[in-house]
Parts: C-alpha cells; structure tokens; sequence
C-alpha cells in the first residue's frame, strides 16, 4: 500500500481460539510492582499466531 | 476503536480491538480518523481541499486510498469490533488456578525510604520474619492450587528479604524438591534494596533466581534524598558497588534496576540516564504510590513535564541503540508479533485470583499492596481462601469492569489497570486512577513508536 504500511503485529482475535494456556509470567511479579501493565509481558506459547 | 497519534515524524494509527499496528502518511492519516464517522464524498472534498496543489492527492490517488482502507477492514486490521465484551467475565475465568506468589519473607527493612507503601517493610503492623515452615508450607499452597500450570512463579519481597536470607535459600531448595516430584518450574524472583549483598548472595541468586529486581533511584542525591538508612544516612555509596558487583557476575540472566520517581525529581530520565552511564542495561522507572499530601506526590503540574520526560526517553534510547549502546526501560519493552494473548490483556495483572501476597504468619492477600488492609484478608495458605466475597471483587476486575475505560483505547495494553492504585485513588478496586492511565497512554504511545522506528530503521 503506497500510503499505508502495517506492522507485523499478532492478531488478538483469532488469539481467543489459541490463547489462554496462562503459563505466561504474572505481570507484577516482573519490575513494576506498583503499576499493572500486561502490553509488556511476553507469550510463552511459541507457536501463537500472528 | 482506533486510536490515532504523532510522535518522532511518525503518523501512528492503532486499531484497538485486532491489536494492528499501522504507520502511515499525513494523507492517509487525515482519511484514516474521518473514514469511519463521515461519507466518502465528505471525506474526499475535505482531503482535496486541504491538499490542494498537491501532485499526489488526486481524485484517484483517494480512491485508491479508500480501497487500501477497505482492504484492511475486510481482513480485520482497521476499525475492527469489539468481540470480547460479552466474554471478558469468561475469558478470565477460563483458568482460575493460583500459578504466583508474593511471598513476604521479611516485614522488616534495613532502609527508612519516606515513601515506602509498605510502611518502611512494616506493613503497618508488626515486625517480623516469615520462619521456613511458613515458607515450606507457601509452596506447597501454591503447587496444590496450581493445577496443570507448569510455570509458578515466587517472589521474595519484604520489607527486605535479605534480612531473612538463610530461609529464602532453604525455601528455593523445597521448592526444587517439588519440581521433580510435582513437575513444576519454580520461576524465583528476588526484590532486594542490596544493603546485604555479599558474595554468597549473590552467587546463589545467580544460580538460583530467573530474575532479581534491585531498588536505585538513579543519581546519588535523587536516591539519598528518601532511600535512607534508619540513622538518616544516604544509602547510594553502600549499594551501587555492591549492584555492580552484582551485575557484572549475572551474566545473561535477567534483572532490573528499578527505580522511583517522585515529584522530587520530575525529570527521571536523568535517573535513568545515570543507571545506564552506569553500566545497567535493564531499567525500570515506577512513579511513586502515595497520598496526594505527602510531599514528594505527583503533580497535575507535572504531568506535561512527566510526557515530555517519556518521549525524551523514547528517542534517547533509539539513539543509544542504534549507537551500539542500548538499554531496556520495562515499560517500552513490547512485542507485538508475540505479546500477550486476549486472555491475558483482559485479565490483568490476576491479583487475587491467580497471584497472591503471603504474609509472614501465613496470611494471603490479593497482592503486596493489599497486605495488611484487614479488608481484604483473603484466607491463609492452611485453609486456603476464605473471604470468597473479596476475591470475587476481584474476579470481576477486568479490562471491561470499568464504564470509564469504555472509550479508552488504552484498555488491553493495561487490562483496566491495577487495583491497588484504583483502591487507593478512589476507595474501590474499580476505580480508575486517571494520573496513572494518562502515565500509561503515554508511555504505549512511546513503545508502539518505538517498535515502528526499529520496523522502519531494521
């Protein structure tokens, strides 16, 4: 597209029928600890979608 | 939902609820934010207008845009629906194990800092250290409640876990036990102020712990201004050494230097800038969690200085990575090709569902900031939860459980936000802390530009 470009991104919602296994970390146990932010955490699923 | 930005010459367009990420031109921008809410004729004489004299807005340069638009709404990366609303109670509630433990292994500290939330490691009640039965027992607590999930993760926080050291070693050894004969992965963490770091710390934390979090504001006076010893003194010239000693033996294996900012010193990326010329490369600046008396609390009239802060950072530390000298800052650590799933940002953080603090008599609590509000007593790690009716206050927390976040399109990078900030603003775990929300917009904005920057720049 001449005036668009798209990032690669995964696709949250085809992630509602391959998501949800919750081994990921537990967001606050990381750095924050004051603060609630999930955009940061890592999926430990290898094989997700994009 | 889509949410339109400028940031570092980047035309930035997020579409909400697929999660794409689009950079595009002025044009496409102007078209892209009136698309939705006007006819394309409208749209079209409104772009030919103000682009008049361009060569390249044309009636059929548009036209072709309008189908570039279309194209992407057709695959379902532009002006997506929401289809998780109805489901959110449910998405989080597909797994209700407990996989994550706080454990307060000391309510005591050998620091004094002035905006300690736990109330210089007292929690507002007793001193006292957690003995290694209580320890034993926590793991056990967690591994019977954890179902299938392989992963748990245990945190050694205080207070000052160090001041309790002997017990955390012998409780990681239980839980390397168990491992093998509950096959678990024990992911311990270690929250330390390194008054007490010495050798044998340090070498069984880097054998033994997936991460360590370790407390420096940044520059010396910044730092000795409120994390002092209990004798008043500054505590910067005790621990850098020992965190660098640290650092250096750790090797590839995580950490972060974590930091607070207060209104002391609105101009943080200084602090951080400090932390890097130190030689840390894995950063963390928190704003502080306080009442809005206390001296040091955040400002209204900090806020633009604290946004301009944040894209000074942003752009700084593109410079220094492409200067073969980077560092990470957590809050702009994002991956959106294999970030979280929609289970998670809706879910959150899973205080007091899937995540626990555990005092030291035993006691569980929905997370560390909740630890000694009577209120919200969960249960203890014998019995387990008791107070049904507080963690279903918090099953309900979610990234829809809050009217103010309806328009926000904020909400599945932050989940609706944490509950203790939310409790502590607004008397109620659903409250919304705006001074934070307006914090974490600004600081996605930076992370998305960020990773367009490093898309567009390799």
């Amino acid at each position: 597209m001449k005036r668009i470009q798209t990032i690669e991104t995964r696709d949250l919602k085809k992630s509602v029928q391959t998501g949800g296994c919750g081994e990921c970390q537990t967001s606050c146990q990381s750095a924050c600890k004051t603060s609630c932010g999930v955009a940061n955490q890592q999926c430990e699923n290898s094989s997700s979608e994009k | 939902m889509i949410h339109c930005y400028k940031l570092n010459g980047y035309n930035i367009v997020l579409d909400v609820f697929s999660g794409s990420v689009h950079v595009v031109d002025e044009v496409a921008y102007d078209a892209i934010g009136m698309y939705e809410n006007n006819d394309k004729e409208t749209v079209k004489s409104r772009l030919l207008e103000k682009y008049s004299g361009r060569a390249d807005v044309t009636e059929k340069e548009i036209d072709e845009l309008f189908e570039d638009i279309e194209e992407l709404k057709e695959k379902g990366k532009l002006y997506a629906p929401d289809v998780y609303e109805g489901k959110a109670f449910d998405l989080k509630n597909r797994n209700t194990v407990i996989k994550a433990l706080c454990l307060h292994v000391a309510h005591t500290c050998n620091l004094n800092c002035e905006y300690c939330f736990a109330s210089q490691g007292k929690y507002h009640g007793d001193r006292a250290l957690m003995t290694l039965e209580v320890g034993k027992r926590a793991l056990d607590f967690l591994v019977e409640n954890s179902g299938k999930r392989k992963n748990l993760e245990v945190d050694f926080f205080g207070g000052e876990p160090l001041m309790n050291w002997e017990v955390v070693k012998e409780i990681v050894r239980y839980g390397r036990e168990l491992e093998k004969t509950h096959n678990k992965n024990f992911r311990f963490t270690l929250t330390t102020n390194g008054v007490l770091l010495n050798d044998d710390v340090i070498d069984f934390a880097n054998r033994e712990m997936h991460n360590v979090v370790l407390s420096l504001d940044g520059r010396r006076e910044i730092h000795d201004r409120l994390r002092k010893t209990v004798n008043g003194k500054g505590s910067y010239d005790t621990i850098v050494p020992k965190f660098r000693h640290f650092i250096e033996k750790r090797g590839d294996r995580g950490y972060y230097m974590r930091g607070t900012f207060t209104h002391n010193n609105v101009d943080f990326t200084n602090d951080i800038f400090h932390m890097a010329d130190l030689g840390f490369t894995e950063l963390s600046m928190e704003p502080v969690v306080c009442k809005p008396d206390d001296p040091y609390a955040l400002t209204e009239e900090d806020l633009p200085i604290l946004f301009e802060q944040y894209e000074i950072l942003a752009k700084e530390m593109l410079k220094r990575d492409r200067e073969g000298r980077g560092f990470t800052f957590y809050h702009y650590m994002i991956d959106l090709t294999h970030g979280p799933c929609i289970y998670k940002r809706i879910s959150g953080c899973g205080s007091g569902t899937e995540y626990m603090a555990v005092t030291p008599w035993g006691e569980l609590y929905p997370c560390h900031q909740f630890v000694g509000d009577e209120k919200y007593s969960l249960g203890n790690i014998w019995d387990g939860v008791k107070n049904k009716e507080a963690q279903q206050e918090f099953k309900l927390c979610n990234a829809y459980a809050r009217e103010e976040c309806r328009d926000c399109w904020a909400k599945l990078y932050c989940s609706g936000g944490c509950a203790a900030n939310s409790y502590h603003a607004t008397g109620s775990i659903t409250g919304v802390y705006e001074y934070g929300c307006k914090l974490f917009r600004k600081r996605m904005e930076c992370a998305i530009m960020m990773q367009i920057d490093k898309a567009q720049n390799g």
